[in-house]
């Protein structure tokens, strides 16, 4: 028997990549966690963006890469950020993402950065991407973290190309900026384009509809 | 006059949340009550009044091209630089609220600080760049944008207290006819798109 005391450190089995857990983190925010509509958070850019699929896609796109790094980034600085500034801390961070995002968009797909315009630059005030910051990466280890910033961002994907289908479809006839409806088109339907689906007027009523839909399926109702 | 013109266009034709649905998220947070919606409102218009016009300034001698030397141009740094302002004004006016009327900042809360990530006020920096604005036009869109997202947010509250008394089916309530009421007032704004000054 020593005489020395053995202290017993207790060590932590790390989790395995993909666990139960870890899996939540991405498959949640897809129906159950929404992030537009159950968090309501990323609202501004789902209306403002999904008039036609394309640059709807190129948006969500955008928004997973800024969230997933953002989150990552925040979450491997978490313990030695001060509480005042850490708005300031997390805007900067973001900003720096965005900024790629822009500059890449603008050289590679530049039709599409004119159509999104303002809007990718307002990622950075993406409520959803600050509010994942706040509510996950400032208080969960890295690894976790870039899973809710993918989940996050694919739950807003959902939600982006689930309007802009509508929108583009009824809006113009058209998907993915081929002609679906209308006499000079594919099927050679008879279609009028639907002036309220282009209008942002529109892509509310699109969500309000999705967000009855979903809740009545999930069974989630509000008090008032 | 032009600064009028600009005004009635910047508050009624291109509101910022219903022509182009800025500022949503905290919009549609805050909008159950309508006193709180005047404060959060009040905090907008100051923020955006005093932001637009600093940020004009700093765009113009110094990120413009040309601004500082010839040959430099710092426009990529546009989003950084602007955003700081913001947040760092935000910073000071809660401060500023919390020494001078602690009523207001207690009864504000968390959206005092949440100002600094509302897309209206980036976005209005945004696009007043895109526009040919000197000084005196930059303030005056500071303002009416701000006046604008005052009016949608104070209609809303408005109305969605007295939905509390309506047959809401239960999945629709709280959320989603809040989102068919907004656009259906956005319809409504539409009927100012005639408007010529």
């Amino acid at each position: 028997m020593s005489s020395q005391t053995e202290t017993l450190v207790k060590v932590e089995p790390s989790e395995p990549l993909f666990s139960k857990k870890n899996r939540k983190l991405l498959v949640d925010p897809l129906d159950g966690n929404n992030p537009v509509t159950v968090q309501v958070l990323g609202i501004c850019s789902a209306l403002a963006v999904t008039v036609q699929l394309v640059p709807a896609l190129y948006m969500a796109a955008g928004l997973i890469f800024v969230s997933t790094f953002s989150n990552l980034f925040i979450s491997l600085i978490r313990n030695s950020i001060p509480s005042r500034i850490r708005i300031i801390v997390q805007l900067a961070i973001v900003s720096l993402w965005v900024i790629v995002v822009d500059q890449v968009m603008k050289a590679y797909a530049f039709e599409a950065s004119q159509k999104l315009s303002v809007f990718v630059g307002l990622i950075i005030t993406n409520c959803i991407v600050m509010g994942r910051l706040e509510a996950f990466a400032m208080a969960n280890k890295p690894w976790p973290a870039i899973l809710d910033g993918i989940g996050n961002g694919l739950g807003y994907g959902v939600i982006l190309i689930s309007v802009a289908f509508f929108r583009e479809l009824l809006g113009s006839g058209s998907l993915f900026g081929i002609k679906i409806l209308g006499s000079d088109s594919l099927t050679g339907l008879a279609y009028q384009g639907n002036g309220l689906m282009m209008l942002p007027a529109g892509a509310c009523i699109i969500v309000g509809l999705l967000i009855w839909a979903q809740r009545a399926r999930n069974g989630y109702a509000e008090d008032h | 006059m032009d600064l009028i013109s600009l005004a009635i266009r910047s508050i009624f034709v291109e509101n910022m949340i219903f022509a182009y649905f800025l500022g949503m998220c905290s919009y549609l947070a805050v909008s159950r009550k309508v006193v709180t919606a005047v404060g959060l409102g009040a905090a907008v218009i100051f923020v955006l009044t005093i932001t637009v016009p600093l940020n004009w300034l700093i765009n113009e001698y110094i990120l413009k091209p040309d601004a500082i030397m010839a040959g430099v141009d710092l426009s990529f740094l546009q989003f950084i630089v602007f955003i700081s302002i913001i947040s760092g004004f935000v910073q000071l006016t809660e401060m500023a609220v919390e020494k001078f009327a602690p009523a207001l900042y207690g009864a504000l809360g968390i959206f005092l600080p949440l100002i600094a990530v509302n897309c209206s006020i980036l976005g209005a920096a945004l696009f007043m760049l895109g526009k040919p604005f000197g000084l005196a036009e930059a303030a005056v869109y500071g303002v009416s944008s701000g006046i604008g997202w005052f009016i949608a947010i104070v209609a809303l509250a408005a109305i969605r207290e007295k939905l509390k008394y309506s047959n809401v089916p239960a999945p629709l309530k709280g959320l989603g006819i809040t989102f068919i009421l907004v656009g259906l007032m956005s319809l409504g704004f539409l009927s100012f798109m005639g408007i010529s000054l």
